[in-house]
């Protein structure tokens, strides 16, 4: 459905993408992941003809370079957060939206109630929470029912509870065959939304596999820390040196580097040494 | 919340030919409702008209504030008022229409539809300019029924053709705003830059070329060609010349104007001021469809 060959784009001297090529299945929900200036909402600017590159994109059959239109139609694209239209109404931009994709307004009653907008229809977007926003750019993505969802990371503006909200929608649209490409930072919760992971740094592939495999991969390592009942931080700093893992104490607790897939062996390790765990965070 | 309620529903991908031709006109619709919607657009309205009414009252016969006047004055206020506001609005607004939408998002959000760059930049331009017409019309109506009311119908004719050669300057500044929206970098900038160059064309561009002529002993006719370059004073010398009997008041430029160009005098400097309306928005269209990084 997505097929990429040989994308390069240039800034200047700067080139942030670097011969990137990529495969999405029909059907397939994939994420490309890596930290911020990786290249990931380049590739996603590209796709939707934003920016000029070197290379071919092409989006089930269509290069997107000549068929522009109709592959920006195959599309529903879901940004960072609709922030832009403030001043709109809900049932406003729905309108608007489906005016420039030709569909019928019957459409847009039919997303308002799917996406439970109804009791918000009246309100100006300014007025709408983070993930009434995301449900709302979510919903104007889908007007034209299209195949394939670009979706920019659209959780890195969501509080909690928003975010477990745009997950399980998701969900719900992975589950419809459809296929999603989406950016993010977060690993936590790309084994929930996709099939695979790309992961990109500085404009190129750095690796491709399953979600579950990817800290791995990458020997990716976060932080625990970890408040013990009735202190002994003394002691768990040795139980945890003995265990092999690098550890240090701060006023509130400990702090222990763990791999990203094996923060269990950490918490092994003092439960073994008889210490018992009051709190804890993953600090990444 | 499930997405169950949203199968495929297998409709054509293929985007009917209605939405194509409609997408312009979507787009311009918008840009005009949210200018109706916006607190600057009934300011200017309110202060175009405000402005307007006030002159008319004040140059007509009869009025306690002006004394004894006639339509010519009541004309030439407006055209000197024309003269500096309409650039004003024209360039700041057209400045703002894509440089602040590529700023906030909303430019990519509008990208991401099935619409190209042509689409989307006429329908932002005749959205903008739409707007600034209903307002800067606002103006000329009041004048124009005050005026009526009070000394007759009988320089509508004159009125309308102001009228008209405002329009015009209005769409020209609505495109070198845009002009100058493609070229920034940043919003701010593009508004800065609007400023600049209203004061260029309405104040420092006159000072410059009289100090110009001045210190270079500058030929009457190079002295007139150089003034109607300048589209504001192309619309000033338009509007004089469609109520005023002679050229004199504009002095040995306008004299030698009138007499080397005779009846021609009129349509050569509207067609300067069609150039005007032309060339800029064509030049931001073309800057718009290359422009990398939207």
């Amino acid at each position: 459905m997505i097929r990429i060959r040989d994308l390069t784009k240039r800034y200047g001297p700067l080139t942030v993408l670097d011969r990137f090529a990529l495969d999405v299945r029909p059907g397939e929900a994939v994420a490309l992941w890596g930290p911020n200036g990786a290249g990931k909402t380049t590739v996603v600017r590209c796709i939707l003809g934003l920016v000029d590159y070197e290379g071919t994109i092409e989006i089930d059959g269509l290069d997107a370079r000549t068929r522009g239109k109709a592959v920006r139609n195959r599309i529903g694209y879901v940004a960072q957060e609709l922030s832009f239209y403030d001043d709109m109404a809900v049932t406003d931009v729905l309108d608007y939206s489906a005016a420039l994709r030709g569909v019928p307004t019957d459409r847009v009653r039919e997303l308002i109630g799917s996406f439970r907008l109804d009791e918000h229809r009246s309100k100006r977007v300014a007025e709408l929470s983070g993930g009434l926003k995301q449900r709302l750019a979510l919903a104007a993505a889908l007007l034209s029912d299209p195949p394939v969802l670009l979706l920019d990371e659209p959780t890195s503006n969501l509080d909690a509870h928003s975010r477990e909200e745009a997950i399980e929608l998701f969900e719900g649209l992975r589950l419809q065959g459809r296929t999603i490409l989406l950016t993010t930072h977060h690993m936590e919760e790309m084994g929930m939304l996709v099939d695979r992971v790309v992961a990109m740094e500085d404009g190129r592939i750095v690796t491709e596999c399953a979600p579950g495999e990817l800290a791995e991969r990458l020997g990716l390592k976060v932080w625990l820390h970890v408040t013990l009942r009735g202190g002994h931080n003394t002691r768990a700093l040795e139980a945890l040196e003995t265990a092999g893992f690098t550890a240090r104490a701060n006023a509130a607790g400990i702090l222990v580097e763990v791999s990203a897939q094996r923060k269990g062996q950490a918490l092994n390790a003092l439960h073994r040494a008889g210490l018992e765990i009051e709190d804890l965070e993953v600090w990444t | 919340m499930t997405t169950e309620a949203l199968p495929r529903n297998g409709r054509s991908l293929d985007l009917p030919e209605r939405a194509q031709r409609s997408s312009v006109a979507a787009i311009a619709r918008k840009e005009l409702r949210d200018a109706i919607h916006s607190r600057w657009f009934w300011m200017w309205t309110a202060a175009f008209a405000g402005l307007a009414a006030v002159l008319a009252i004040a140059a007509l016969p009869g009025s306690r504030i002006a004394g004894s006047a006639s339509y010519g004055r009541t004309a030439a206020s407006l055209v000197t008022l024309t003269q500096i506001i309409i650039p004003l609005m024209g360039l700041t607004l057209g400045a703002q229409t894509i440089a602040f939408q590529r700023e906030s998002g909303a430019l990519r959000f509008l990208l991401s539809h099935p619409v190209n760059r042509t689409e989307a930049f006429w329908g932002l331009y005749l959205g903008t300019s739409a707007a600034l017409t209903a307002a800067s019309f606002a103006g000329f109506g009041a004048a124009g029924i005050l005026t009526a009311l009070r000394s007759g119908s009988g320089e509508a004719g004159s009125f309308v053709r102001i009228t008209l050669l405002a329009w015009a300057l209005l769409l020209a500044m609505v495109g070198l705003g845009m002009l100058i929206s493609t070229l920034a970098r940043r919003a701010a900038a593009a508004l800065g830059s609007a400023v600049f160059v209203w004061l260029l064309l309405v104040f420092l561009g006159d000072l410059g070329l009289m100090g110009t002529a001045v210190a270079t002993r500058l030929s009457v006719s190079a002295l007139f060609f150089s003034t109607v370059a300048n589209p504001v004073e192309a619309f000033r010398l338009a509007a004089l010349a469609s109520f005023a009997d002679s050229f004199d008041i504009l002095g040995p430029a306008g004299t030698y104007a009138a007499d080397a160009l005779g009846s021609a005098l009129v349509p050569v400097i509207v067609t300067i001021l069609l150039v005007w309306v032309a060339v800029p928005v064509s030049i931001a269209w073309f800057r718009f469809r290359t422009r990398q990084d939207l």
